[in-house]
């Protein structure tokens, strides 16, 4: 077998590497010379580097490791040396790229992974789809970062300072999570969330996964008008199902407060609370009816026939089976009614101002990173959250023997 | 059961705590929601008025909302479905002047409703002209003026003092921000195209004269990057985005005395405007007269000129300006950086109400279509 390893031909150095580092290194050198407002100089800068990583990497091909380094080492220096500890670490990021890419096509490595048939197209167009999935990925994900960071700042602006670029210790501090943590103006719309989100959710997966039930039976008459209008808080836009809430809520609220002499405080969370579970039964109804499709009804009849009652067959037999589908349309909900922003802002009154809400009109009137700090601290809770949920399934998978992991 | 009992029992002691509050002293509230605008002007309304008023009321919950932007839509949706869950809200005086006219706000007495200056001169001569409609209860005067980045002058050009220096792209080259409506735009652009600051509004009220305005702001109109929110113009010239923007002078005093940006003022031909409480109408007995009693005691004198330690905007009596002192955190004098100050106040321009109530809708639609071309 070890005689059978395929050796690809190296491709031509002045007619495939150097033109396409060069190319690469242009775009590096647009980007970076649009700080400097010279982007089409900065484009010339960096495919001259181009071409003499693309000549390196040729002419150094044995020594591909020592090379690398080299090279990230120059960029990283230059880097340096033109604008501080900030343009070194792009030097070393755009070094590290280029010479991995430059080395890539060198060596041949870009056809590894492609059949030995495969003609140029074809190997050009497995590499660029590689290459667009990866944009997909950076595109979803790269809009965070930035908040991340910003959310860092030592001044009160949305803005990147020289000290912030330049990681100095000044440019830096933990002020905007303080001032996240530490004040009642947060707190306060936290501890709402948290105790709206739970209940919403509670609700609406109760309801809706007694409604999915009940629509999956065949016998029930008019099935899909009662979907319809059950999954119609889904559709709707939501500033209409605001409007319509607040004009409904507020005389059931009167009539709370008037006649069960209910505090106007709790009679405004139970408002906001039914609202969204409203807005999250259509989630949980579509997840729990998908699962049903594949819920063998037969199950049901083997424990009728055992003696089983109605209630105790739900909760031993179907509902283990469609958990996951439960639990799916459970965090839907959950996460429906923690982002929600329009439908509190009309029914709730300031009480129960939530966590989304406080962003917004933090973000209205005063554009202040403690919102980067509340958005990064969710986006860590939510990242954890999931984690932990996948990594307990896969466990309880395993338990199960349903996969081979 | 539990529920059911402890939900009884909950129900039974709210309903023993009302009609044992019936009977007492008391026929205000104990809690009052206040609406604001949040940021460092609801701190600095927090820090004069609702903190010492606290003190002086053991056991009184202020909630605070910040919804004055949108108070008018909320005022009318809440008066329709029946249920005004707002006490006392902070809005402009146009805003109020609305509120007032749909009756959705209760008319105010100066003599009777609001404290005498401490020298003994009444309420409705201490506020004087700044009065404006029967249920406004003035607060502060603000006023809309420029910021520019004083590091992005060029070198051996004076800095911009002027307000025409907006309209000049050759010595002043750069984006500007402006508000993304009508109101001030027009007028400063009547007013660097030749016509006298006295007929600006005559000017205003003709076909022509509003076509003016538009032609003289469509010369900058590629240069110009607009705002919506008072918060917009500091964040963009922090940034350096913009040479220069027009936003709030509370806002601008924050950006370069707190945050320390290398920003500059320019006064001339700052649009003062007035800010204050109104009280919703149809509100029940007992949060009125908690309303009434926190308005009276939050507009006095003393609460006036102390709002101006956290804020750079003028009080808005006569009374309470030789009491403006220095600010509660940075030490400085304060006066300099009111609208009001003399020195600020060289060449201003009072927003026209009753110009803006009738032409509003009609400048309005003329504006957003000139932006859309």
């Amino acid at each position: 077998m070890s005689d059978l390893t395929i050796t690809v031909p190296r491709p031509p150095l002045p007619g495939f590497t150097l033109p396409l580092t060069a190319v690469l290194g242009a775009i590096f050198g647009f980007v970076a010379g649009n700080v400097y407002g010279q982007p089409w100089i900065g484009a010339l800068g960096g495919a001259a580097v181009g071409v003499v990583i693309a000549y390196l990497a040729h002419a150094m091909s044995h020594k591909r490791t020592a090379t690398r380094w080299g090279i990230i080492a120059v960029l990283a220096l230059a880097g340096l040396l033109a604008g501080g500890l900030g343009a070194a670490l792009s030097g070393v990021i755009i070094g590290a790229v280029m010479s991995w890419f430059a080395y890539w096509l060198d060596s041949g490595d870009y056809r590894k992974n492609v059949p030995i048939y495969y003609s140029a197209g074809q190997t050009l167009w497995y590499n660029s789809f590689l290459f667009i999935c990866g944009l997909v990925f950076f595109f979803l994900i790269a809009p965070l970062l930035p908040v991340m960071w910003l959310s860092f700042n030592a001044e009160d602006f949305f803005t990147f300072t020289p000290e912030m670029l330049n990681f100095q210790a000044e440019g830096y501090s933990l002020k905007h999570y303080r001032n996240f943590l530490g004040t009642e103006e947060w707190m306060t719309p936290l501890k709402n969330s948290l105790i709206i989100a739970p209940f919403a959710t509670f609700i609406s997966v109760s309801l809706g996964t007694l409604a999915a039930i009940g629509l999956s039976q065949s016998h029930v008459p008019g099935r899909q008008a009662i979907m319809a209008v059950l999954i119609s808080p889904m559709i709707v836009p939501l500033i209409i199902s605001a409007t319509g809430m607040f004009f409904f809520y507020a005389p059931l609220g009167n009539w709370l407060e008037a006649n069960l002499g209910l505090s106007q405080n709790f009679v405004g969370y139970v408002k906001v609370i039914l609202a969204h579970a409203a807005l999250g039964v259509p989630f949980v109804i579509i997840t729990v009816t998908a699962t049903l499709v594949g819920f063998d009804r037969s199950l049901t009849r083997a424990a009728a026939n055992m003696g089983a009652d109605p209630i105790t067959t739900f909760f031993r037999v179907q509902m283990p089976l469609i958990l996951p589908g439960v639990i799916s349309g459970g965090l839907f909900a959950f996460i429906t009614s923690f982002d929600e922003v329009v439908v509190v802002l009309f029914v709730g009154s300031a009480q129960q101002q939530t966590l989304p809400w406080q962003m917004f009109t933090g973000l209205r009137e005063q554009i202040s990173p403690t919102i980067l700090a509340a958005a990064t601290i969710l986006v860590t809770v939510s990242i954890l959250l999931l984690a932990t949920v996948e990594l307990l399934r896969r466990r309880s998978e395993r338990l199960r023997g349903l996969s081979p992991g | 059961m539990k529920l059911t009992t402890t939900l009884m029992a909950s129900t039974a002691l709210v309903v023993a705590a009302g009609s044992a509050f019936a009977d007492g002293h008391a026929k205000m509230a104990d809690s009052m929601t206040v609406v604001s605008w949040g940021g460092a002007y609801q701190k600095s309304q927090q820090n004069a008025y609702t903190i010492p008023y606290k003190e002086m009321h053991d056991g009184l919950e202020v909630v605070w909302d910040e919804s004055s932007a949108e108070a008018v839509a909320k005022l009318r949706a809440m008066d329709e479905a029946g249920s005004v869950t707002w006490d006392v809200v902070d809005v402009v005086a146009a805003d109020a002047l609305r509120l007032c006219d749909e009756g959705l706000a209760i008319e105010i007495d100066p003599e009777k409703d609001l404290a005498a200056a401490p020298d003994g001169t009444s309420a409705e001569e201490d506020f004087g002209e700044l009065l404006v409609g029967d249920c406004f209860i003035p607060q502060i005067v603000y006023s809309t003026t420029f910021g520019y980045r004083t590091d992005m002058v060029a070198e051996g050009v004076d800095p911009p003092s002027q307000i025409c220096d907006v309209f000049d792209l050759e010595k002043y080259p750069g984006k500007r921000s402006l508000e993304k409506r009508p109101i001030n735009n027009v007028e400063w652009a009547l007013l660097c195209d030749g016509v006298a600051k006295e007929d600006v509004y005559d000017v205003l009220a003709t076909e022509e004269g509003q076509q003016q305005a538009l032609d003289k702001l469509a010369t900058i109109k590629d240069d110009v990057i607009w705002w919506s929110a008072g918060a917009d113009t500091p964040q963009l010239l922090a940034d350096g985005e913009v040479f220069m923007g027009s936003t709030y002078n509370g806002r601008l005093f924050a950006a370069i005395e707190e945050q320390k940006q290398p920003i500059g003022m320019m006064w001339d031909a700052q649009v003062f405007d007035l800010d204050g409480w109104i009280i919703p109408a149809n509100l029940p007995e007992d949060r009125l007269h908690r309303a009434m009693d926190f308005v009276k005691f939050a507009t006095d004198t003393q609460r006036l000129a102390d709002q101006a330690k956290y804020i750079s905007y003028g009080p808005a009596r006569a009374s309470s300006a030789p009491l403006v002192g220095q600010h509660a955190e940075l030490g400085i004098d304060m006066a300099p950086h009111m609208p009001t100050d003399p020195n600020n106040a060289a060449n201003t321009f009072l927003y026209n109400y009753e110009f803006w109530a009738d032409y509003r809708d009609d400048i309005d639609a003329k504006f957003q279509a000139w932006l859309a071309q």
